[in-house]
């Protein structure tokens, strides 16, 4: 029998790393296995235990563990008898969170042990490898990823083998790739999870891209957030060199390529390519113009080729399997599947990968199992500060890039964050104008001052000072920071404004003409108070303010000091007697 | 705050003797500097400048640019507060109005003993258990404003007994 504890970044969070330790105290001597292994992806019923069986097969999978209940697991574990922990076990209905899945980019996540090379081996690891060494000619490796129609999976989406020809067919014999695991967009981890609980996926469809091009040196570029993804990735890393199927003549073969690790340092311009390569040769990140494009002018002036941790990840999948059988996924212009961060006001929220072509209602509500708290569902956030917000009426619009781009917001590289009736739209605007403007670079004026003086106009309205053309003024602003800016970020940044504009136009004039903030967020619009008829003193309000600002003596009607209040609703949600209104 | 820059710069020499003649680390040498002390002390970058032939300015000019460096000490124990969207529409400013209440400090701030630093970072990569926030490298989700007093308060308990 063999235990295994789901340690992700997210697990661990939830307390995987404690019920490990507490699990193999228990253990003591006993006859069973324990071992750790990725992100399992239900994110949502961390942390996790799979119970296997003699046979390698899942027997039992145990969710929301904690470490006291050890020793109870441990027990019915050995004694073969299950029936004990029978509560513990996932329920049917959040079965169907994987079951509606199909991974190939996430085929590893949850089943290997990321810090073992030959449980990867075991499931298939490195027979892509070994395949391209053997027969494969780098022209042969491009047309197999260009029958499989695989697009890039960072955002734009642009034909993988297209940039690896480009890059091979450059001159010169120096060339890089490069593979972008700055995953700047905040509220997406999918190649977090991918660096943290299948490294080794990364690493061989590195090779093969580098095979491909023709190069020896190669970068991961990963975001400085993510400290346990490194630990893996070098950890990976170095195996790999000791098995030979890094470094020098790998497999024996000719060709040698060596992997590199730069820690970014947090910008998010930095995941653009060109940033991406400036940040690399250790300059500050700023963007340049293309062309030339990294395929002629990359990392030291060299040909480049940057792909996403994503993209990288669905290679060995696609020479092992054929890139007919990868075509066979998906809709016309878009192959293959697609990974999904799935967070926000969503019941199941984790990691989701879905064959291109599924609706987004099937996404959220037959996986992710709909919005929370019995609210309503009202927006979804696709491609983060780039992206826009997907109403209710466009649910079902189909997982593909040209599908997704017709609303106005984009694929992205797959955050998918779900709101519902409490978020405001125009706050969430000036939610990702506050990070845009942040970080935008300085170096062109249209995004430097064109995202501040959006950022002030949707300030002023959610402060309950708009003006009447305001909207207009916005939509006027956006359209000149699109065309103007330099770089993807300035050119992006106004979708959030444009499609919550478009979708959600009412709570923009509610917030104008009327002063009020329809989903009660915007603080200068709502005032909390205590109805003293209904309030019995109980003292359950004061306690739960953050900031203190409610006074009373226990039994009597208690205050909400207004100078204070920080909006944030707690007391409102905390009050057994309704005696909290909310205006 | 006066800055104390009194630091010991034997302790990245070794740093500088790896990387300083390696073209393009300028950035792998200030995270590495920040590792040992903590922050970017101007001693040490005056002493960056001398070894790798940049300028202390472009040096200023990449530290100032990346959000992970810091030109002040921090406290013994640095709070990321995550701002991101997951966390942002499950209500992180009530956890950051919460830290800042029971600390006494705002973004960028250090509390007066040096205990605690708080900063704002754009997503930890743990958004559904978001709200989230990270100490000292472990991340803590699901908060609620009584679970993050708990937690801060725990780290106090921690100091005190130590
Ligand atoms: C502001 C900005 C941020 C970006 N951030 C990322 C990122 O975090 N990760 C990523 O893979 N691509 C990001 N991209 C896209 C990259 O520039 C590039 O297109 C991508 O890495 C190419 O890989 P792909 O072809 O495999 O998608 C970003 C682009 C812009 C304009
Ligand atoms: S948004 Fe907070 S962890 Fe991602």
């Amino acid at each position: 029998m063999k235990l295994v504890v789901g340690e992700g970044s997210c697990g661990i969070a939830a307390g995987a790393a404690k019920v490990y330790d507490a699990l193999e105290q228990a253990i003591g001597e006993k006859d069973i296995h324990l071992g750790i292994t990725g992100c399992i992806g239900m994110c949502f019923l961390e942390p996790i235990v799979d119970v296997y069986d003699d046979n390698g097969e899942l027997g039992a999978r145990l969710v929301k563990v904690n470490p006291a209940q050890a020793g109870r697991i441990v027990d019915a574990v050995s004694s073969g008898d299950l029936s004990s922990i029978q509560k513990l076990m996932i329920k049917d209905e959040d079965k169907t969170f994987l079951d509606k899945q199909t991974r190939i980019v996430l085929r590893h996540c949850g089943k290997i042990d990321p810090t073992s090379i030959d449980d990867y081996l075991d499931d298939d690891g490195f027979q892509a490898l070994g395949a391209v060494l053997d027969h494969m000619q780098p022209e042969e490796v491009i047309d197999e990823i260009k029958t499989s129609g695989l697009s890039g999976r960072g955002g734009a989406g642009f034909p993988t083998w297209f940039k690896w020809n480009a890059a091979r067919h450059a001159p010169g014999d120096e060339k890089y790739l490069i593979c972008n695991a700055d995953e700047g967009d905040p509220g997406a981890f999918m190649d977090r999870a991918v660096l943290e609980s299948d490294p080794f996926s990364l690493i061989e469809g590195m090779i093969i891209g580098a095979y491909a091009i023709g190069c020896k040196d190669a970068f991961v570029y990963v975001r400085a957030e993510y400290p346990l993804a490194i630990k893996r990735l070098e950890n990976a890393l170095k195996i790999a060199e000791e098995r030979n199927y890094l470094g020098d003549h790998i497999l024996g073969s000719d060709f040698s390529c060596h992997i590199h690790i730069k820690a970014g340092a947090g910008a998010f311009v930095c995941g653009e390519e060109t940033a991406l390569i400036a940040s690399l040769e250790g300059e500050r990140g700023m963007p340049r113009l293309k062309p030339p494009f990294p395929a002629e002018s990359g990392y030291n002036g060299k040909p480049s080729n940057i792909n996403n941790v994503e993209t990288f990840a669905n290679v060995a999948w696609i020479i092992h399997n054929g890139g007919k059988e990868f075509a066979k996924l998906g809709t016309e212009g878009s192959k293959g599947t697609k990974v999904f961060a799935l967070s926000g006001k969503i019941r199941r929220g984790g990691l989701v990968e879905v064959t291109m072509g599924k609706t987004l209602r099937e996404v959220i509500f037959d996986i992710g199992g709909g919005i929370r708290d019995g609210k309503e569902f009202k927006a979804v956030q696709l491609g983060g500060p780039s992206g826009g917000c997907i109403p209710a009426s466009r649910l079902d619009t189909i997982i593909d890039y040209k599908a997704l781009q017709a609303t106005g917001a984009i694929m992205g590289s797959g955050g998918m964050v779900v709101m519902d009736e409490s978020t405001c739209m125009v706050n969430t605007a000036k939610f990702f104008l506050e990070f845009t403007s942040k970080e935008s670079c300085g170096k062109c004026v249209p995004c430097r001052l064109g995202t501040k003086r959006l950022l002030e106009i949707l300030t002023r309205i959610c402060a309950g000072e708009g003006k009447e053309g305001d909207v207009e003024l916005l939509e006027e602003l956006c359209n000149a920071v699109k065309d103007g800016a330099l770089c993807g970020l300035g050119q992006t940044a106004p979708n959030p404004v444009l499609t919550t504009i478009h979708y959600f136009r009412d709570e923009y004039d509610a917030h104008i003409r009327d002063k009020s903030c329809p989903a009660k967020q915007c603080a200068d619009l709502v005032t909390y108070r205590i109805d003293p008829e209904k309030c019995t003193g109980c003292t359950a309000c004061s306690l739960r303010c953050p900031v203190k600002a409610i006074h009373g003596v226990a039994k009597s009607p208690f205050e909400i000091e207004q100078s204070l209040c920080i909006k944030c609703g707690s007391c409102y949600n905390n009050c057994h007697f309704g005696a909290i209104t909310r205006e | 705050m006066a800055q104390a820059n009194t630091v010991d710069l034997s302790l990245i020499e070794e740093i500088l003797d790896e990387y300083a003649s390696v073209p393009g680390s300028l950035i792998t040498i200030l995270q590495k500097t920040q590792e040992v002390y903590g922050y970017l002390p101007m001693d040490a970058i005056y002493r960056i400048s001398e070894r790798t032939g940049n300028s202390p300015a472009k040096i200023m000019g990449v530290a100032t640019f990346y959000a992970q460096f810091r030109l002040q000490p921090i406290g013994k124990y640095l709070i990321y507060l995550c701002k991101g969207t997951a966390c942002h529409v499950n209500n992180s400013d009530l956890i950051g109005a919460t830290i800042e209440q029971e600390l006494g400090i705002t973004n960028g701030e250090t509390t007066e003993d040096g205990l605690f630093t708080l900063e704002h970072v754009a997503c930890l990569g743990c958004c559904s258990l978001a709200p989230v926030m990270m100490i000292n490298g472990e991340a803590y989700g699901s908060l609620t404003p009584q679970k993050t007093i708990q937690i801060l308060q725990d780290y106090r308990k921690k100091e005190a007994s130590a």
